[in-house]
Order: structure tokens, then C-alpha cells, then sequence
């Protein structure tokens, strides 16, 4: 056990805890004899969480260990057994050679089981398939009083809803069985549209996502005026092996996910600059095709392409980054366009901003995915009058009914996710009756008062 | 817990009536700030109510607590009670203190002593029960403002002088022992500074204001540095002095 600095993704607002490696078996004496009743404990997966999420400053991190070798796959059930520390980039390099894909991925593969679930995380196909925490049959927990027990959707259906997006406050995610796809291949067959603004994309997905399993837009944020909103949409499907070209159906299940380059520790100052950042915006835009339908493209290029390289994070220098993710509800998309007209307008420049329709929410309370749209951007956090904006666009995205993603979220206030989240104080319930000594408890949970 | 932005959702004013360290107060302030503590000698003054009003305009939690920096014996529950209160301490200032006159304090060395006591005994101690509830939360800043007239001490006010010394040194050792703790301790080192310490005093060459003293701090905290200076010239000017033989150090016109 050592006390050592944690910080998320975006490297912002460090705190030092006591970090220590557990297994499935350890877990539950290790946080018997070490947990403090003042600062309590938390489990940390990979730490892709942008802001505080896994952070739990003077308390105790637990980091679990998983295998996924160990994974159980039940072919005729379309259902993997997998301890809640396996990440998702493990676990592919184990299903997808068996014919089978995770049912929900975000743009990184870097998050674990637990992570997913605690986030519950959603990807390119929420229109269609729902969030992460639609596709969990079951899971066992480790609960605040070192007991273990099996959530599904019936069986201790508030617990298992609470845990689902519950930013792992409810309990540690040992094991989960999940839904996964049969899929004929490991390649993805992609359309990709230039839409010229913001309206055009908008209508673009209203009236075609449903066509496709997996569906985003890139949104050029450096573009104003007519330009406003000019995005690439890219829109697809797994690859049917007689999609493949001959030579490659021998091989159509192999799978590979490497790193190109990895950013060195030590970057003195940010590369992430208005003027970086627009030179790649407008050499992204017009790279691309206007019209292209068909395309073959694998795994990590269309699912996770900044996971090609190590450490991105390390480019946006000391200060790190926000990434800033609000949800939209559909009907109030006068709000959206306030928002990235401000943004469009202002000196932020965001490197990556990607913009998606969500389809329905599922039942847990502090799921995040509802009907509407979600925008997320990445900002320098040293741009100048970047804090004061947010709070800004924090009132226009509230008052239109929409919220935060907490697992990006470093800046909001407990106020603004109590407006966005009207249930809290229904998990908060499910939490207190859990865990009525507050064992569990994290920096996002301290700064965001969720724990009541 | 501050945001990614470093802005501090409560902050404790060690000296809750100091011109600085509420322009200091006042630069943090942001929407994701919730509690100010203003810990002071009398929490009923007038300066303290009209300080609770302002700073708590914004919707901001204000309040004052009695703080007595002499009576080191209390500072220890007194920063329990503040923790009780509001939680995690984002920001803490340390920033009382007394000027006091050299000509008074070289006719009343019990004086004197008094002054070192609030400038230095008492910074020990609070700053030391501030930096326990620091590293066992994990993170958050400690601030404490020093002075340039510690650097190099000048016969004018060499009791004020050595007391800030011994108070830089302390803060210096404080944060060196804090490193991997997740707090942090910032030194801050202001010249001659236009307020009500100083009033009716003539201001010094590159004098500066509270203001500018707090955007200072500010920037400090945000990138990370554990000394300051204000304004920033100053480092370059006392490091000469410090070299400066005495012979030609003395003959200075220093005030």
C-alpha cells in the first residue's frame, strides 16, 4: 500500500490515495483491514474516466485484477462470463476470434468490465441497442459489508439499476455475465457522408441512423457562419463474411490491436493549440470523402482510433484537458445549436467533437443516455475563460432538460447534477441501504455531493 | 474537491479580515464555490459582516469563525470544527499577521515578542494542523503569505522582518515535507502592498495592491508553483539583495 497521486484522463485536479492491487479473492480482506471509516474506499479500472471518478483522495484505491483468459463463453447463449477488472481490449483479443463482439464499446477499449458498467458506458449504437448496462444478464458484488451477492434484472432489480451507472459507489463489480454479438468477422463495412452544416447533419441522422447498427458524426467546431456544424457522418455495420474480399475470408476473424507511437511523459506545453488544433480539423474535413459507401475498416480503426496511440492524453501538456459531454434532449435542439455556436464562436478550440443520437434510456437512474443528442468535446483546460463558458453552457443545456455525463465530467456543481438528475435521491436510497456507513465514497462523489 | 480548473469549492481565510487574503478569496471565487470560512480575532466586527454579505452575495456559504492566533492551544480543534462544518479544505490562506513599528518594538521588546508570536508561532501552529487535515483528505492547497522583507531582513523593520523569515522558512519546510501527500503549500512573497496594513505608511518602490497580489496567488496555484513572488520583479531584485555585501546593503536607501 503507498500513497500515491491519481488524477483521470484529462490529468486535471490531482489527489493521492492508498493504492493497492487486489484479485477477486483478496478483495474483500484487503478492505476489511485497510478501509477508513472518514475516507472510505473505492475500486479504480484503467482510469479513462476524464475527470474524478476514480480518484479517492486520503482513502483507499483498490485496482482488481482480471484475466480474460479465464472468460466463460456461452456460444448457444450469446453470453461471456468475465471478472469486472478484464478490460475490454483484453476481452476482444479473446471473443473476437471466437466470433463474438463486446455489445456495447466506447471509443477507447481501455475501460474494464466494472468501469463499463459503473459508467455505463454507451457507444456508435445507442440509437439502437441502448447503454453498456442494457446488455448485463447478471453480476456478483462485493458490498460495503464484505459480503457478496447476484444482481440481475430480477433478481435485486433496484441494486442492480443503481450499480448500473452508479460511478461504482454501490458496491465492486467482482464478476459480470454480458450479452455479446455473433459476428462473421472482425472487420466493419462503413459509409461515410460529408454534411455540409448543422442542419444537415441533424436531419441526416434523424432520418437514416436507424439503417445502421453504429452511427457518429465528427463535427468541424473550428468552422463558423454557413460552415457552422460541417461534420463528417460515418455510419456502419460488422462486415457479413461474403462482404470480405476472397483472399481475407480465410482469415476473417483475426484481430489485431496495436499502438502506433506513444506520446513521451514530458511535454512542456500543450500541442494542443487554436492553431494545431484548426490545421487538423480542416485537414480532417477535407481528407475525407464527400460520399463513400462500403468501406472495409477493422476494429481499432473504426471503433477506437485514438487508442493507436499510448498516452494521447500526455499532448495536451501540464495543464491536461476537460472533455465535456452533455446530453440534448430531442425537441430542444435550439439548445444544441446555442451550444455550439457559442463554443464555434468563442476562443475554445476542441481537437476531437463528436455528436450522436441516443435512442431510449434504460432503467437505471443515473444512467446518463437518454432520447437526444450527446456532444462531447476535448478542450485544453488552459484556455483562457474556458471554466466560465462551461458554467455558461451548463445553464442552457439544464434549462433545456438535458445533463452531464459524470464519467467526464471535472468541473459541474452538485446543483447541476441534481437538475439534471432528478432521480439522485432514489439511488441514494438504493446506496444508503447498502452501504449505511459510506464505505464507498470517490473525489466525484465528495465534489458532485452525491452521497447525500 | 477543486474542479479541473483548480477553482476550490471551500476555502479557509486564516485572518478573515486581511486585505490580501480576501482579494485573494475573491480571485477563487467561481460558481463551483460553496463555503468560505473567514477565521478571525473577532468574527462580530463590522470588517467580518460586510465581508460575510459581500462574499455570500453569489449564493456562497459564509460564515466567521473566532480565531485567535496567539492561543496556539485551539488551532488544532478549531480546524476540526471548520472540517466538520464544510468538508474538504480546497484552499487554505494563511495570511495574519501584524506590521507593528521598529521604533515601538525597540522600546518594548514584550511587544516585539507579541508580534513574532502572531506572525510566526501562530502560523506554526495552525499552518501544522491545517497540513495534518491536508494530507489525510489527500489533496488541497495551503497558502501562506510571507514576505520579500523575510528574504533579506532590513534594519527598518528587522523584528517584522525575521518573523516573516522564520515563517518562510517553515512554509518552505512544510511543503518540501508534503510532497506525495497530494497537498501542496504555496509561499507567497509580496513587496510592498497598498492596504490598510500598511495605510498612512509611504509606499515603497514597485509597491503593488491586493488585487495584483491575489492574481499572483492565482496564477501560482494553477501551474503548480510553490513560490511567488509579487509583483514577479521582486524575485530578481531580492536575489541580488541577498548577495549584496552587508556594508553595501546597509547604505541602501531602503526605507
Amino acid at each position: 500500500m503507498r500513497r500515491t497521486p491519481l488524477t483521470g484522463w484529462g490529468r486535471t485536479a490531482p489527489s493521492a490515495a492508498d493504492l493497492v492491487d487486489v484479485d477477486a479473492d483478496s478483495v474483500a480482506a484487503t478492505l476489511k483491514s485497510d478501509v477508513t471509516v472518514e475516507r472510505g474506499a473505492l475500486v479504480r479500472g484503467l482510469g479513462r474516466s476524464y475527470g474524478d471518478a476514480a480518484q479517492n483522495g486520503g482513502g483507499l484505491v483498490l485496482r482488481l485484477a482480471g484475466l480474460a483468459a479465464d472468460a466463460v463463453i456461452d456460444e448457444a447463449r450469446h453470453e461471456v462470463t468475465v471478472g469486472g477488472g478484464v478490460s475490454i481490449d483484453d476481452l476482444l483479443r479473446v471473443i473476437v476470434p471466437r466470433g463474438f463482439f463486446v455489445p456495447v464499446t466506447a471509443g477507447t477499449r481501455f475501460v474494464t468490465i466494472g468501469g463499463a458498467i459503473a459508467s455505463d458506458i454507451h457507444g456508435k449504437n445507442h440509437h439502437g441497442d441502448g447503454s453498456f448496462g442494457n446488455h448485463v444478464r447478471e453480476m456478483t458484488l462485493l458490498l460495503a459489508d464484505g459480503s457478496t451477492t447476484t444482481v440481475s434484472p430480477t433478481v435485486r432489480p433496484e441494486l442492480f439499476w443503481a450499480t448500473i451507472g452508479g460511478m461504482g459507489l454501490t458496491g465492486i463489480v467482482l464478476e459480470a455475465t454480458i450479452h455479446v454479438w455473433p459476428v462473421e468477422t472482425s472487420r466493419c463495412i462503413v459509409d461515410t457522408q460529408q454534411a455540409k452544416n448543422l442542419d444537415h447533419i441533424l436531419s441526416l441522422m434523424e432520418e437514416g441512423d436507424h439503417r445502421y447498427r453504429y452511427a457518429v458524426a465528427w463535427i468541424d467546431l473550428m468552422a463558423k457562419g454557413r460552415h457552422l456544424g460541417r461534420s463528417i457522418l460515418s455510419r456502419g455495420d460488422h462486415a457479413r463474411l461474403d462482404q470480405l474480399p476472397a483472399r481475407d475470408r480465410a482469415s476473417a476473424l483475426d484481430y489485431h490491436a496495436g499502438l502506433i507511437v506513444t506520446v513521451p511523459p514530458i511535454v512542456p506545453m500543450s500541442a494542443m493549440n487554436r492553431t494545431t488544433i484548426k490545421v487538423f480539423n480542416e485537414l480532417w474535413f477535407r481528407k475525407s470523402p464527400k460520399h463513400r459507401d462500403g468501406e472495409l475498416q477493422s476494429i481499432p480503426q473504426y471503433f477506437h482510433p485514438l487508442d493507436m496511440i499510448g498516452e494521447w492524453n500526455r499532448a495536451y501538456g501540464p495543464h491536461g484537458f476537460v472533455q465535456y459531454q452533455i446530453l440534448v434532449p430531442f425537441g430542444e435542439e435550439h439548445a444544441l445549436r446555442q451550444v455550439i455556436e457559442r463554443l464555434a464562436g468563442s476562443g475554445a478550440a476542441s481537437f476531437v467533437t463528436v455528436l450522436k443520437r441516443f435512442g431510449a434510456a434504460n432503467p437505471a437512474p443515473l444512467s446518463f443516455p437518454a432520447p437526444g443528442w450527446t456532444l462531447t468535446l476535448d478542450i485544453p483546460a488552459g484556455t483562457h475563460g474556458l471554466s466560465a463558458m462551461l458554467h455558461e453552457l451548463d445553464h442552457v443545456v439544464l434549462d433545456a432538460g438535458g445533463r452531464h455525463y459524470m464519467a467526464k465530467d471535472s468541473h459541474t456543481t452538485p446543483h447541476a447534477i441534481r437538475r439534471g438528475y432528478p432521480r439522485l435521491a432514489e439511488w441514494q436510497a438504493v446506496r444508503d441501504s447498502v452501504d449505511p456507513d459510506g464505505v464507498w465514497q470517490s473525489d466525484l462523489g465528495r465534489r458532485l455531493g452525491l452521497l447525500g | 474537491m477543486q474542479n479541473s480548473f483548480g477553482e476550490p469549492q471551500t476555502i479557509l481565510l486564516l485572518g478573515g479580515t486581511s486585505d490580501i487574503g480576501l482579494a485573494i478569496v475573491r480571485r477563487l471565487a467561481s460558481p463551483t464555490l460553496r463555503h468560505v470560512v473567514l477565521a478571525c480575532r473577532d468574527p462580530h466586527s463590522a470588517g467580518a459582516t460586510a465581508s460575510i454579505t459581500e462574499l455570500g452575495a453569489g449564493g456562497v456559504h459564509v460564515r466567521a469563525v473566532a480565531f485567535d492566533a496567539v492561543d496556539t492551544a485551539s488551532h488544532a480543534a478549531l480546524i476540526e470544527s471548520v472540517v466538520a462544518d464544510v468538508g474538504d479544505l480546497d484552499v487554505v490562506i494563511s495570511a495574519f499577521g501584524v506590521l507593528g513599528s521598529q521604533r515601538d518594538f525597540d522600546d518594548d521588546p514584550a511587544a516585539a515578542a507579541a508580534a513574532v508570536t502572531v506572525n510566526y508561532t501562530g502560523a506554526v501552529s495552525s499552518g501544522l494542523a491545517v497540513a495534518k487535515q491536508l494530507r489525510s483528505q489527500g489533496h488541497g492547497h495551503l497558502v501562506f503569505l510571507s514576505s520579500v522583507a523575510g528574504e533579506r531582513v532590513r534594519a527598518s523593520n528587522f523584528v517584522y522582518g525575521s518573523s516573516k523569515a522564520g515563517l518562510d522558512g517553515f512554509a518552505q519546510g512544510l511543503g518540501d515535507s508534503l510532497v506525495g501527500s497530494g497537498a501542496s503549500v504555496l509561499v507567497v512573497r509580496p513587496g510592498f502592498v497598498k492596504s490598510s496594513m500598511t495605510e498612512g505608511m509611504q509606499a515603497a518602490p514597485l509597491s503593488t495592491t491586493p488585487e495584483a497580489v491575489a492574481e499572483v496567488v492565482a496564477a501560482g496555484l494553477r501551474s503548480g508553483r510553490r513560490t511567488v513572488w509579487a509583483p514577479g520583479i521582486l524575485r530578481f531584485v531580492f536575489m541580488t539583495f541577498r548577495h549584496l555585501p552587508g556594508a553595501v546593503f546597509r547604505r541602501l536607501p531602503l526605507g
